[in-house]
């Protein structure tokens, strides 16, 4: 299997501020993320040679359009990518290999998605069969939270400590959709949507787009940001059962599709010993839970240690790995296709030393990491500086 | 001569007061207490849980027909009885129909198997019999009716034969509910029972006993159905039987249940009965059937049957009118219908309906829904299909407060439950207090009506706590 190690480069990344963005439409959204993107890059529509959006509700069969009708980039190709909450990575990936094939020289990734005009009490839930199906996404990831807090003893105290940690640092980033730190007694005391998941366990539904301008390092080399471009140093997927519910060798204490993208990405990059090496991670809170285990199932501590690792402080922005110094999914937002694009520019800004929340410092390594359907996808995709 | 080879009952598991239903009109109380299913039942379900019941380590696939007697059939057009012998996993190259119109439809199903068997064209058909009727709110009926169901399994062989069957087709306007009627309309109730109920009652009463050349103190039992105790003692005193030798007509503890009356009473009349006992069965409604049943032998006790003490003993009081309302959907409501499709409904019916699942024939794994390719080995269509336990344990859960969309105050527990005998299913949980749920706590999956998509009843399993019988 080859590898795109140093073979595409980050040329200018952008984010729309993220939240409850009623007066704006997707066409605003993708617009403010891609021009902003491209002016980050030094580049202009017509430099852009084929697009990849990640976008997954609603359903409005609107295709390659999401991203080729409000940019009007005619005369050229476009894809929509559908993959649950990775919809936004996998889209950044497809336009990797497209750069790295030496097809294309420069191309655009991004992601949109307007929840907010789905409606506002959860992501709508349709599994397509009639009376087989799952439950709200909180439900789901709630019985990940109940078999681990049987299995590890784990508390609600211990899922607070999460969101306690992620509006903590969000409240540092202008374009996150939650501003406001929290108390752990507020966390663990907020009005329950899945036992053992309450409001403070949740992400938000937010509405947002971000972007990304992607090359090969020989051509950022004489662009823009000359000096600084990131590099990609692995872009894994991985799928698992879409339905883990039905599955009897599913242990509920972690997810297979993080652990199986997390190996391969690491191959891929030639990391040994993540905790040690990488320095800070974009990680998919879309609940507390999932961080606690997304921790685990990157690697950065052991089963069964994911809520102790958190606690304990070394998930902070100055600790051993600093997870979600944004604030995450759970305090800057999850807009489903754009979270993905949404992550990769986090970490961009944060290796060039541009963060615009907390910046974590000396960062070399990065990594970014969706997970979605609920296990049914994992994308982790690691970004590096120039050698 | 066609034999009882079994019985079964089934009765919802919450009760509510009459007089939490008086205190919510200001209306005076009839006492006792009545049985409501719950908002995810109706007569289908409920025939189901009757039937299963009744089929307790019995084979389904032995079985040659299914009837099912009901009044309140969830769909005017489509039958019900196949739906129910899907979900009891019989056999496809079965009789089934619907016998419906009359409270009397029971008895009329139960003659028809018997006559069936009598005849050869049958070795065994299973009776099931269910009713959900509405008396209009504040109306008296409100409190008399109670929901439930009740089996038979009509055969060959069987220790209690069936004989002297008499009928008789007094019309008189008792009890109807027109075609657009919702609740129940009746007669003025003491000239129906004066008129109606009591002579007919009596007239085919007297003429089993004649044809069978049976006096009234050879009897064991009567098991007469009757809207009330009073109206049964009338029957009794004008045919000469003992009022202690009455089988308890379940005013105080069900309500007047309708079609399946009968079959519960006479479920409850067996469970006791002994060889030699001689039982006179009275059915009524637009006149009369009747006949005997004598024991030949002893019934065994069949495991996992709970029949009609059984489901007596296990009960859950509503707190008040309210819920009763909400279950029996009296009060409009905006409802959220999700996407449905009659199609794929249809194609999955042997996951859907006789829950079945698959075994791996190369690794062993049970699975459900039935894949082409085993998840665990990969191999590809090299699974057997097979069935299902109905019975599990809470390997993980949630209570969601998020139902189609909409947040509830009252969270809805979703299981993931292993299988005892092996696969793992997920279910929503009825019938029990969320705040009980726990890993390792057994589950019984129970067959109800999950939504309303495409405008058909997409009936499916949820699964429910064991229920714990009350002392």
């Amino acid at each position: 299997m080859g590898s795109i190690k140093d073979k595409t480069a980050i040329m200018g990344v952008g984010c729309t501020k993220f939240g409850e963005l009623w007066e704006k439409d997707a066409e605003d959204l993708i617009v403010e993320a891609a021009y902003e993107a491209m002016e980050d890059a030094g580049v202009t529509p017509d430099d852009i040679e084929a697009t990849w959006v990640g976008n997954l509700y609603d359903f409005t069969g609107l295709s390659g359009s999401v991203a080729a009708e409000p940019l009007k980039l005619f005369g050229k190709p476009t894809t929509r990518v559908e993959n649950f909450c990775a919809s936004g990575m996998d889209a950044f990936r497809n336009a990797c290999f497209a750069v790295a094939s030496g097809v294309y020289d420069v191309v655009l990734a991004c992601g949109v998605e307007k929840l907010l005009d789905v409606g506002g009490s959860g992501l709508p839930v349709d599994m397509g069969h009639p009376v087989m199906r799952g439950a709200s996404a909180p439900a789901m990831f709630a019985l990940l939270a109940t078999r681990c807090f049987h299995e590890y003893g784990w508390t609600k105290e211990d899922l607070a400590h999460v969101a306690v940690k992620n509006h903590k640092n969000g409240a540092l980033h202008p374009k996150a959709h939650f501003r406001r730190p929290i108390t752990l007694e507020a966390a663990v005391n907020a009005p329950m949507i899945a036992w053992p998941l309450g409001r403070f366990d949740s992400c938000g539904m937010s509405d947002g787009a971000a972007a990304l301008v992607i090359t090969r390092p020989e051509i950022a080399k004489k662009s823009k940001h000359k000096d600084d471009y990131a590099v990609t140093k692995a872009n894994a997927l991985a799928m698992n059962s879409f339905l883990p519910m039905y599955r009897a060798s599913f242990d509920w204490l972690g997810f297979p599709a993080t652990q199986a993208a997390a190996k391969l990405a690491y191959e891929e990059a030639g990391i040994k010993s993540p905790a040690d090496e990488i320095d800070l991670a974009e990680v998919h809170d879309c609940f507390t839970i999932t961080e606690i285990l997304n921790c685990q199932d990157l690697q950065f501590c052991e089963r069964g240690e994911g809520a102790k690792f958190i606690r304990e402080g070394h998930a902070d922005v100055d600790g051993t790995i600093a997870v979600n110094p944004s604030g995450g999914l759970k305090c800057f937002g999850h807009p489903i296709g754009a979270t993905g694009c949404r992550m990769l520019c986090e970490v961009t800004k944060q290796l060039q030393g541009r963060a615009e929340g907390a910046q974590v410092k000396n960062a070399r390594l990065g990594l970014g990491h969706n997970l979605g359907g609920p296990g049914s996808v994992s994308s982790v995709t690691i970004l590096g500086l120039p050698e | 001569m066609a034999k009882i080879a079994s019985f079964g009952a089934y009765i919802p598991l919450f009760r509510l007061s009459r007089q939490e239903m008086a205190n919510a009109w200001g209306v005076p109380a009839v006492p006792g207490e009545r049985a409501v299913a719950n908002a995810d039942e109706d007569s289908l379900t409920m025939a189901v849980a009757a039937g299963s019941d009744c089929l307790a380590g019995i084979d389904p696939s032995t079985i040659d027909g299914l009837y099912f007697a009901t009044t309140t059939a969830p769909y005017d057009e489509k039958q019900c009885a196949g739906v129910i012998a899907a979900a009891l996993d019989m056999r496809t190259d079965i009789n089934t129909a619907d016998f419906t119109g009359s409270l009397r439809a029971a008895t009329t199903a139960l003659r028809a198997a018997a006559d069936a068997v009598d005849s050869g064209s049958a070795g065994s058909i299973l009776v099931v019999a269910a009713d959900c009727r509405l008396g209009e709110p504040e109306s008296m009926w409100e409190q008399l009716l109670g929901d439930g169901a009740g089996a038979v399994l009509i055969s060959k062989q069987g220790p209690a034969t069936l004989r002297g069957f008499t009928s008789t087709a007094g019309e008189q306007v008792g009890v109807w509910r027109r075609s657009e009627d919702r609740y129940i309309r009746s007669f003025e109730a003491k000239a129906e029972n004066r008129y109606g109920y009591v002579k007919s009652a009596v007239q085919v009463g007297k003429a089993v006993l004649d044809k069978e050349s049976v006096a009234p103190g050879d009897l064991a039992k009567g098991v007469i159905s009757a809207g009330d105790p009073r109206s049964q003692g009338t029957v009794a005193g004008n045919l000469g039987l003992d009022g202690g030798k009455l089988q308890d007509c379940l005013f105080l503890s069900v309500g007047n249940p309708g079609v399946p009356l009968v079959l519960m009473m006479l479920a409850g009349a067996l469970e006791q009965a002994k060889a030699g006992d001689k039982l006179l069965v009275i059915n009524n409604g637009d006149g009369a059937d009747g006949f005997l049943v004598e024991l030949t032998e002893d019934f065994t006790p069949a495991a996992g049957r709970k029949g009609l003490i059984g489901h007596l003993l296990q009960k859950r009081m509503l707190p008040n009118y309210t819920a009763y309302a909400s279950f029996r959907k009296l009060m409009k409501r905006d409802e959220v219908v999700p996407r449905g499709s009659a199609v794929t409904y249809w194609r999955d019916t042997n996951i859907v309906l006789n829950f079945h699942g698959g075994r791996c024939t190369k690794c062993g794994a049970v699975l459900y829904p039935i894949p082409r390719v085993c998840e665990e080995c990969a191999t590809k269509d090299q699974i057997e299909e097979i069935k299902l336990a109905k019975t599990g344990s809470v390997y993980t859960f949630t209570l969601d407060h998020l139902e189609a969309g909409k947040y509830v105050s009252v969270p809805v527990p979703r299981l993931v439950l292993d299988l005892e005998g092996g696969g793992r299913v997920f279910l929503s949980m009825t019938d029990g207090d969320p705040q009980e749920v726990e890993i390792g706590m057994s589950a019984e999956i129970v067959f109800r009506c999950l939504h309303e998509a495409s405008s058909f009843h997409n009936y499916y399993w949820k699964c429910r706590p064991v229920p714990e019988a009350a002392s």
